[in-house]
């Protein structure tokens, strides 16, 4: 399949859901609607695009500019050897996207870590809690806001 | 069972229900060994975060290296010589060797089969030696740079490579013989922990564990990097998922990496700088110290250690992009625009300085797919950065792996799946 034909093709079934469509070194990048996260992935999972592979979900704080944060996806279609970026912004008051869980195995533990680590909330999350922090710590680590040498009160000893 | 547990080569703790010695329901805890790898990486510059990516999985370190480097390379479009590349692609593959021995290793000891153990360490005791040489340490290498690599092969190095090639098979027919067919070892790994092509692909595995499952999908074939479309070699494949299938890529893999080797090596271009030795015969203190006399006839070299990182082969092994490697030190010692030169580059703000945007790239890790996920201001600090750690998806399976099997289970399978807990905790 031709690899421009997707984003053309992606922009015509969802018109006001895609916002921008990018290419930046060889990587093709979609900004989309954060609500219709799961149509759009749906749409890109099944036949023929076949991006099976939910390759990596992170997010990125950007503190100052509105709306704040970034979630970044990337897609990996197995038959046709090629990979998809798509990107939701989130505003800081509403801070809350849909959960990929419902399609893939391993979102659950991404999606821990971006919430353990920017305080994402993903609905539909079976079981949204810190995954490298312990129960207990303060803010989020990697939040431009959080100092990098901040220190944590100590938290009494775990039965 | 863990954090800290005799048959756990690493800081998880799994927390066991039980009915007698069966599984009912399980939860994996990690990140005993997080510390905050990204958010360090904000605030150093692109070229003294480097050491922070040997420490990531740390038996396989020069692919870290690779995947780091390559992604910023991507972002500033630099050529890397040919000879360099062919380098890489030796030095990642010893890694890969090396990875794929110590996970063999361990789990083979956590079965009882310590004669096993103890032939894979002796095995990577000789691919460490070659990479010691030439990269002077044998884990915390910082080896391959953004441009290049640190320092061309020693000199010696063909004879160190083709004895570690002997070892290595020789090594790897003998586990072949004790392990294939041994039954105590088939009982704990044949169709136990069996995984799907559908599940594994729903969990996001790559590397060695998603082949098992038949799923033929390798980062050096699907979109090569380097030169190893050049080379050849095959990608094994396993049929039914389960742990013994897990063992068995992972040998073949080894063979595999073995022949690319051997490719690269009568493939690799020539360097035409001279060969000569400064620190053969001496004491390391001692090259050091007669290294920092300068006589006036005479070439000043440094690292005595690292033979063959001098100026004179830079053209062999870095690129000629300006900007983006540290200039050589007989300048910086030697004439005035040399010493700008270098403070120019390790000065605030100046540096490497990748354009704004944001850049994915990965190469093929000894887990699976490393991936490197950075987005740049236009400053020399990334201004986030993200790693995929391919065994954070794997051990996310875990506790579905095990569920149904008894305790005894729990570590072949563990040990097959390699998990690092510096790469997995970040």
């Amino acid at each position: 399949m031709e690899k421009k034909k997707i984003i053309e093709e992606l922009k015509q079934k969802f018109p006001e859901k895609v916002k921008e469509t990018s290419v930046q070194f060889g990587a093709e990048t979609l900004v989309i609607d954060k609500d219709s996260l799961l149509d759009i992935v749906q749409f890109l999972k099944a036949e023929p695009y076949s991006y099976t592979m939910l390759l990596d979900l992170t997010c990125v704080d950007y503190k100052g500019q509105e709306p704040r944060f970034e979630m970044v996806y990337h897609l990996y279609s197995l038959p046709n050897k090629h990979r998809l970026r798509i990107k939701a912004k989130l505003g800081e008051k509403d801070l809350s996207i849909d959960s990929l869980t419902s399609l893939w195995k391993n979102a659950n533990w991404l999606e821990r870590e971006a919430f353990d680590m920017f305080g994402i909330v993903f609905r539909g999350h079976p079981d949204l809690r810190r995954i490298f922090m312990y129960d207990g710590f303060e803010g989020y680590p990697l939040r431009k806001d959080y100092p990098l040498r901040k220190r944590q009160p100590r938290i009494p000893l775990r039965e | 069972m863990g954090p800290s547990h005799p048959a756990m080569h690493g800081t998880i703790r799994i927390m066991l229900e039980l009915d007698g010695e069966r599984i009912l329901n399980s939860e994996v805890e990690v990140g005993y060994l997080h510390r905050g790898f990204e958010k360090t990486c904000e605030s150093r510059t692109y070229f003294n975060l480097l050491p922070y990516t040997d420490r990531l999985n740390y038996v396989s370190p020069l692919i870290n290296n690779l995947a780091y480097v390559m992604t910023v390379e991507k972002m500033l479009a630099v050529e890397v010589p040919e000879r360099a590349q062919y380098i890489r692609v030796i030095m990642s593959e010893l890694s890969r060797i090396s990875d794929h021995l110590t996970c063999l290793a361990a789990m083979a000891m956590e079965c009882g089969a310590f004669t096993v153990f103890l032939y894979k360490m002796k095995a990577r005791e000789f691919i460490w030696d070659v990479i010691e040489e030439t990269t002077g340490v044998r884990m915390t290498t910082s080896y391959i740079r953004i441009g290049g690599v640190r320092a061309d092969f020693h000199p010696d190095y063909k004879a160190a490579l083709a004895k570690a090639a002997v070892e290595t098979k020789k090594v790897l027919k003998d586990v072949h013989g004790l392990l294939d067919k041994n039954k105590i070892f088939l009982n704990r790994t044949r169709d136990i922990a069996v995984v799907s092509p559908e599940k594994a692909i729903a969990y996001g595995w790559t590397g060695p564990c998603l082949r098992s499952t038949g799923v033929y999908y390798d980062v050096r074939k699907a979109s090569p990097y380097l030169v190893y479309d050049l080379l050849d070699f095959e990608v094994p494949l396993g049929e039914r998922g389960d742990n013994f299938d897990r063992y068995m890529v992972r040998m073949k893999e080894m063979e595999q990496s073995l022949r690319i080797i051997e490719q690269a090596v009568e493939k690799m271009p020539k360097s035409l700088a001279p060969v000569r030795l400064i620190a053969e015969g001496m004491e390391p203190a001692e090259a050091i110290k007669t290294s920092r006399v300068r006589k006036p006839e005479e070439r000043i070299r440094l690292s005595p250690n690292l033979e063959g990182s001098e100026k004179e082969r830079y053209s062999d092994i870095l690129t000629d992009a300006k900007g983006c490697k540290v200039p050589p030190k007989e300048d910086t010692y030697t004439s005035i625009e040399g010493l700008i030169t270098h403070f120019k580059f390790f000065m605030k703000d100046h540096g490497i300085r990748p354009p704004k945007g944001e850049v994915y790239f990965s190469v093929e890790g000894g887990n699976g797919e490393l991936g490197f996920y950075i987005v740049s201001d236009g400053t020399d600090r990334p201004y986030r950065l993200h790693l995929r750690a391919p065994c954070f998806h794997v051990v996310s399976a875990l506790e579905e792996m095990i569920r149904g099997h008894y305790v005894a289970d729990v570590i072949p399978t563990f040990g097959s799946m390699n998990m690092i807990g510096g790469e997995l905790d970040r």
